[in-house]
């Protein structure tokens, strides 16, 4: 098996004094998806978000422990969380699509970073919705504004944007959970293509989801890692008590 | 009375205030235009004003509040704005910013009369520009700062959190983020703002009589060198403005017809702040349309 992409070892997690992770150890394989499961609050958004060092915007957070990516602790003062952010980007709970045309969103990355290629940002942009499965839809108005599209294909538009920038891990905070059923469907489908060059990581409230298309699933519980596993292995066979009653419905 | 007769009641009461606001509002601009209108003419759009004898026009007048103006938002857009994103984007929740934004609130309370004659001891006297455009924008920018500053950082604030996340999750730098995606989506509000605060600046008298002077030396619009005194383009020369004038013709006019001239240029004054007014809505709402559609 290959090395791991992203580990982290016993991050803890403060916000002012409340510590909402409780020492974290867990590593993300390549090309695989890890889903992130557990009730409201136990910490999974959080522990997301420090992958890419998102919880930086939040005043009073002190993080301890390590987060490695490709081995380089990215919490170290060195780190450029900036370029991490390249190479780790993040899809939102809510669809947060620029108020620019499709193309621009998903443009917008390139440019920033100083493309001036023309024929080549356009060529990115094509592909990049391509993978997102949002072309077909939107290849008519690509200079529609994003914000007319439904939020299913908000969502495939924001994941291509992310693409576009040709990023190593892609993270997911539950990205289903605004959109109707059918859109969830193709945003799931979009994802397991996407697994083949990308390492993914998915915080889902959605067990349905996490079983479907997750190749590894952790249950986060009070701010604690519970259990993690391949997730045939936690939906069929768990090896922790609290696994088994969240999963079989009995809290949360 | 039972609840639904109190409600009806209510609802009596509100719409009759509201009725009675548009109705003062109404027969003021009523007031103002219908005795105003009638002294529009060629010669007084295109000739000076005179002190002793009929038939002066507002011309010069005219200029230097457009040309004021134009030189106040020079200089105060870009000081409102970096203290708007300062105060939306980066200031920490603390006693500092908190200060920082009751010292704001504080200017925006300063009576104009205030700000003007503070404007002479600093700008005419002090520095010594004397009575002039440069001082009299210098103190309109006091004026018309906090206002500003407050409406830019409102704009900016109303772009949901969720964008900047989508742009720092992007690999965009905080100040790219800012000025690339924050920015564009609050022109629109931004926009309205810079508009709105030229009406007041425009209808602005009293900062002005202590600073840009209640004098309008004869300018040759041939002239177009910024260091000549009467070049329209000098900023250090005084320069009354259309309000200071109709202050200065209402309180030591000598001119037989300075009843007609102050009404035609008081309605004048009405048109052009409704005139920025409405442009304000149209462009917000033509910029939005333009970012939020193809």
């Amino acid at each position: 098996m290959a090395a791991p992409v992203i580990e982290t070892k016993d991050v803890h997690l403060y916000y002012g004094s409340h510590e909402a992770l409780k020492g974290i150890t867990l590593d993300f394989n390549p090309n695989e998806i890890t889903a992130l499961i557990g009730p409201s609050g136990c910490g999974k958004s959080t522990y997301l978000r420090t992958l890419n060092r998102m919880n930086d915007l939040i005043p009073d957070v002190t993080i301890t422990g390590n987060v490695l990516y490709q081995n380089k602790d990215i919490y170290s003062p060195s780190a450029d969380k900036v370029e991490l952010r390249k190479k780790i980007g993040m899809v939102f709970q809510q669809p947060n699509p620029f108020p620019f045309s499709i193309y621009e969103n998903v443009a917008y990355g390139l440019k920033i970073s100083g493309m001036k290629d023309k024929a080549k940002i356009d060529e990115i942009v094509e592909t990049s919705l391509k993978k997102a499965a949002i072309w077909d839809e939107v290849k008519d108005k690509l200079h529609k504004n994003a914000l007319a599209l439904s939020g299913g294909q908000q969502q495939r538009v924001c994941i291509a944007r992310v693409l576009a920038i040709e990023p190593q891990v892609i993270l997911l905070d539950e990205p289903t959970s605004a959109l109707d059923p059918i859109s969830s469907a193709k945003i799931e489908m979009t994802l397991q293509e996407l697994k083949k060059d990308y390492t993914l990581i998915i915080v889902t409230h959605n067990m349905q989801q996490a079983s479907r298309i997750s190749d590894r699933t952790a249950f986060f519980l009070d701010g604690r890692l519970i259990e993690a596993d391949e997730t045939r292995k936690i939906f069929t066979a768990p090896q922790q008590q609290e696994t088994e009653d969240y999963i079989s419905g009995r809290f949360g | 009375m039972n609840p639904k007769k109190v409600d009806k009641a209510a609802i009596a009461v509100l719409y009759v205030l509201a009725a009675l606001i548009v109705l003062i509002l109404a027969s003021l601009l009523a007031f103002i235009l219908i005795r105003g209108i009638p002294q529009f003419s060629w010669e007084f759009f295109t000739q000076p004003a005179k002190t002793f004898e009929e038939g002066g026009g507002i011309i010069i007048q005219l200029f230097n509040s457009f040309y004021m103006l134009l030189i106040t938002l020079l200089i105060s857009t870009p000081v409102a704005l970096g203290a708007a994103i300062y105060l939306s984007e980066y200031a920490p929740q603390n006693a500092l910013t908190d200060f920082i934004r009751t010292a704001i609130e504080v200017l925006s309370s300063l009576p104009s009369i205030v700000v003007g004659l503070f404007g002479y001891l600093i700008f005419v006297i002090q520095w010594g520009f004397g009575f002039s455009i440069l001082s009299g924008s210098l103190a309109l920018m006091i004026f018309n700062l906090p206002l500003l500053t407050r409406t830019i950082e409102d704009a900016l604030r109303a772009i949901p959190g969720a964008q900047r996340e989508a742009g720092l999750a992007l690999g965009l730098s905080r100040w790219e983020t800012v000025t690339r995606i924050v920015l564009p989506a609050a022109m629109p509000g931004i926009l309205t703002g810079v508009i709105l605060s030229a009406g007041r600046i425009f209808g602005e008298a009293a900062a002005l009589i202590y600073t840009a002077g209640q004098s309008a030396p004869a300018l040759d619009f041939t002239n177009w060198n910024p260091r000549s005194i009467s070049s329209p383009l000098n900023i250090m020369r005084p320069a009354e403005t259309l309000a200071v004038h109709i202050w200065k013709v209402n309180s030591e006019g000598i001119m037989p017809d300075g009843a007609e001239i102050s009404a035609g240029a008081s309605a004048i004054l009405i048109l052009a702040v409704l005139l920025f007014n409405l442009l304000a809505r149209y462009l917000g709402r033509k910029l939005q349309q333009k970012l939020t559609s193809a």
